[in-house]
């Protein structure tokens, strides 16, 4: 890294944190909670207690995983989940075959529980998609093949 | 970065569908430059923000195993000309929004 992008990354950072301050972003939901820590763990249930606070959940049938099957490519795996849980609070996404299993938290602050993605997968492995609702923790699995792995190389 | 993301919103009974496609490398730091054997550093979108109005309808965290050009789709309660902003920030502190209207 050189001087000159060095610079303006620091004043990216900077204009940043200076939205954060005026009030513009409003501090606690952005910048400020990024769950290291979840995305690091190498394990489902250590990332999710890094995340959401629990690493059990309950199986439920609630929760519907659209995937394909065999995926060709490891690198776009298209991913749908809806649940027809009632008060759903957040969905994470997981994929336990990762080295890193940790996809994405999505905070739904009263939408729909109905999130559509691409993700990542290494190897053939579950999706695991977890929701929050009522302070409890419910998850559902699918098995998706994967033929080319999408992480590394 | 600019224009880095494509955003549509359509309403339909009461129920917003977002679609919006981003432009984001996502490299996720585990990969090797092929030419020089090095590793490629993690550059990745971290937070995604979605706002109706003011309020903030969606808040996501992402690691680096999204898909490279992230696609993301929602749904929302909200009503046609209701406008719609979508922001994300990335590892390395760059940031972009767009705003559209509900059609």
């Amino acid at each position: 890294m050189n001087r000159r992008t060095l610079l303006k990354r620091t004043l990216a950072v900077s204009a940043v944190s200076v939205a954060a301050s005026a009030g513009l972003l409003a501090p606690g939901q952005v910048l400020a909670a990024y769950p290291k820590a979840a995305f690091e763990a190498k394990d489902a249930s250590s990332a999710l207690s890094a995340a959401l606070g629990a690493g059990n959940f309950e199986h439920s049938d609630a929760i519907k995983i659209k995937a394909p099957d065999i995926a060709e490519n490891g690198s776009v795996v298209p991913v749908t989940i809806e649940s027809s849980l009632s008060g759903v609070e957040s969905i994470s996404l997981l994929s336990e075959a990762n080295n890193t299993p940790m996809v994405a938290s999505f905070n739904l602050n009263g939408s729909e529980a109905y999130i559509s993605t691409r993700i990542k997968m290494g190897k053939t492995g579950n999706v695991l998609a977890v929701v929050k609702s009522g302070g409890k923790l419910y998850a559902n699995k699918k098995e998706v093949k994967v033929t080319i792995g999408g992480c590394g190389g | 970065m600019a224009k880095s993301i494509k955003l549509r919103a359509k309403a339909k009974g009461g129920i917003v569908t977002v679609k919006a496609l981003m432009n984001h490398p996502m490299e996720t730091g585990l990969r090797k430059d092929k030419k020089t054997g090095k590793m490629i550093p993690a550059h990745h979108i971290q937070e995604v923000t979605a706002k109706l109005g003011d309020k903030t309808v969606l808040d996501a965290v992402w690691g680096g195993a999204i898909s490279k050009n992230p696609y993301l789709s929602f749904k929302c309660n909200g009503a046609k000309g209701d406008s719609l902003t979508l922001s994300w920030v990335d590892n390395k502190g760059e940031s972009d929004s767009s705003t559209t209207a509900v059609s």
